[in-house]
């Protein structure tokens, strides 16, 4: 099997050093929101996408696996921590951990099944049971069908911080994506991501160097959809609402899109990725349906012209790692 | 008991489309390496092709079971030549983003003008031989009432289907295929045209699409987005049959047709989930599906 991203990027002795100067300043440039008039509920819901994209990202870019289900992470996670905070009240902080651990058993479960096929057949399963449970939560009461949860409670979190305040929020918003972000750049870095990348490599001889393989690849699975989980669960408290549309399998493919167009395989290329396509769905509501056109013919563009994606051509072009 | 039967015959005309349109994925996935997520699109094009033959030319059922496919092969053969035969040598799963990306351009186009209601398409009144008004009407069976363009649509799937498995299994055009499947460096070393073959491989698969389209304009109505849901079906029909064997396709489009239908009458509620389900449980059993081989 030939590797994903057509040429590895180029590692230099300084690749973390590069990355971690790129990632202070993506930091301050979005600390530095609050003070312009950019809406901040735009940046909020694109953070929110970012994370579940670098998520899925981990799985792809690092491990070789095409999740084509990543919405089911998001909307299981929406749906949980929706529901705990309208109906059962809880707290926000109780909320969130609420949704990531419902996306953390969905991934244990669907990681156990589709981890056993690989490639083509991976994306298939990963699909097929996002779909599954798309049929089960129009059907369950709890979701309350096409009308999904409306009206959540923002709360306080940690009995302090007012989250029905734009600002308060923005900044937890953020915190939560920056700690889910490092968490991965962390796992990409470390003994277990070499592993992984060498599994999306060769598998083969990963297999006969004496490395279980499959448990790296479903720690991983897990670990991504645990993520997106998390960033499903910050989404509640933007939107308020959690609907059907966050588990269609449209979403998952927005999920593959927005990474595409950043560069699969690199740090900061989903993040680049879900702002264009999150700002690209803002500006172009008007448009109906050729927005789905246009989610198209970039797919198409992606595949056929430039596969590294953005972030990757900057970074091949650099020659860095970013 | 006739519901039961009612939904048995529903059953297996899913099973129809699932065979005809898993079908067609084996094949293009031998030849092409590609998982074609436009599958569903250009089922729906076969469907809306149907729909513009009559409308706008007057040119009826028959006669669009015929062109549709081949309409619909054409256009494939295009995207083949256009911008799948870029991607050999890369890994499969740009075919599987290319193609969905394809996908979204043919369904937001149709959705664009069509929107997601269904337009009629009726069932042929023609030939009429005796008391026979060409597919329209019924036969009572005793045990149940047969509506006759149903039966059709059944049995000339099966009939298409084991017509695709002899052309590939028994000819000599199959046996070229199947050579090139398994390499095509050599076969392209005794003379013969690889990179058409491919082509017309891909027109072969998209038109089994688009005829499945054009079979269930009648009863399905012609929708922008009817293939959009089917085809995540059929990704897990091949789950679970695998791709390595035609015989096995077609066995399994019909078989988990059919236990659909049976869910529909005994639980209802599961009747969208339980293929799903089946491909979860077999997955668990034999990761390689019923009849694959390993990937």
């Amino acid at each position: 099997m030939t590797a994903l991203t057509d040429d590895t990027l180029p590692t230099s002795p300084h690749a973390v050093r590069d990355e971690m100067i790129v990632f202070g300043i993506m930091t301050l440039l979005l600390a530095a929101v609050p003070w312009t008039s950019i809406y901040p509920f735009f940046v909020m819901q694109a953070l929110c996408f970012a994370l579940v994209a670098c998520a899925f990202n981990l799985l792809i870019g690092y491990g070789g696996l095409l999740s084509f289900g990543h919405a089911m992470f998001l909307g299981t996670a929406g749906y949980c921590s929706a529901h705990a905070l309208k109906v059962w009240g809880v707290p926000p902080e109780l909320g969130i951990i609420i949704g990531t651990a419902s996306a953390a058993v969905l991934g244990v479960v669907t990681g156990y099944v589709s981890i056993r096929r690989q490639g083509i057949y991976f994306s298939m399963i990963t699909l097929a049971l996002s779909q599954l449970l798309y049929f089960i939560y129009l059907q369950a009461p709890f979701t309350h069908g096409e009308d999904g949860i409306q009206g959540i409670p923002q709360g306080h979190l940690l009995w302090f911080f007012d989250l029905s305040k734009p600002t308060v929020l923005y900044y937890v918003v953020l915190a939560g994506f920056l700690a889910g972000f490092l968490l991965i750049f962390r796992t990409i870095n470390s003994p277990f991501g070499e592993v992984l990348k060498s599994i999306r490599e060769n598998e083969q001889r990963a297999i006969s160097l004496g490395y279980k393989t499959d448990q790296y690849k479903l720690l991983a699975f897990i670990l991504s959809g645990t993520i997106a989980g998390f960033a499903g669960s910050l989404k509640v408290f933007v939107a308020q609402n959690a609907s059907l549309t966050d588990v269609h399998w449209s979403m998952s493919g927005e999920i593959v899109l927005m990474t595409l167009v950043g560069g699969l395989g690199t740090v900061f290329g989903p993040v680049v990725g879900a702002f264009i396509i999150i700002a690209m769905q803002q500006y172009l509501a008007g448009f109906g349906q050729w927005v789905t056109v246009i989610q198209g013919v970039i797919f198409v563009a992606c595949v056929l012209l430039f596969r590294r994606g953005i972030i990757g051509e900057i970074a091949h072009f650099l020659k860095r790692s970013l | 008991m006739q519901a039961l039967y009612a939904q048995l015959l529903v059953g297996l005309i899913n099973g129809s489309f699932y065979a005809l349109l898993s079908l067609g994925l084996a094949v293009i996935f031998g030849m092409l390496n590609i998982i074609n997520f436009a599958h569903g699109a250009l089922y729906m094009m076969g469907a809306f092709c149907a729909y513009f033959l009559l409308s706008l030319t007057g040119i009826g059922y028959w006669w669009a079971l015929l062109i549709a496919p081949i309409a619909v092969g054409i256009f494939g053969m295009i995207l083949e030549r256009t911008m799948l035969q870029w991607l050999t040598g890369l890994d499969h799963l740009y075919g599987l983003l290319l193609t969905f990306g394809i996908a979204l351009i043919v369904q937001g186009v149709f959705q664009n003008y069509f929107g997601s209601s269904g337009l009629p398409y009726a069932i042929p009144d023609y030939p009429k031989v005796g008391d026979w008004n060409g597919l329209q009407g019924g036969i009572n069976l005793g045990f149940m009432f047969l509506p006759i363009y149903r039966g059709w649509v059944v049995i000339f799937s099966l009939v298409v289907c084991l017509a695709t498995w002899f052309l590939i299994e028994r000819t000599r055009l199959g046996a070229y295929l199947r050579a090139a499947t398994e390499n095509p460096t050599l076969v392209r070393a005794f003379g013969i045209n690889v990179p058409r073959m491919i082509t017309l491989t891909y027109g072969l698969g998209v038109g089994l699409a688009a005829l499945a389209g054009v079979l269930s304009a009648p009863i399905n109505q012609v929708r922008p987005l009817m293939g959009a849901d089917l085809i995540i079906v059929v990704f897990a029909v091949v789950v679970i049959g695998g791709m390595g064997s035609i015989m096995g396709s077609i066995i399994t489009g019909f078989a988990l047709g059919v236990i659909e239908g049976l869910t529909k009458y005994f639980y209802p509620e599961a009747s969208n989930t339980v293929v799903f389900v089946l491909m979860v449980l077999v997955l668990l059993v034999k990761p390689t599906g019923l009849t694959g081989r390993a990937a």
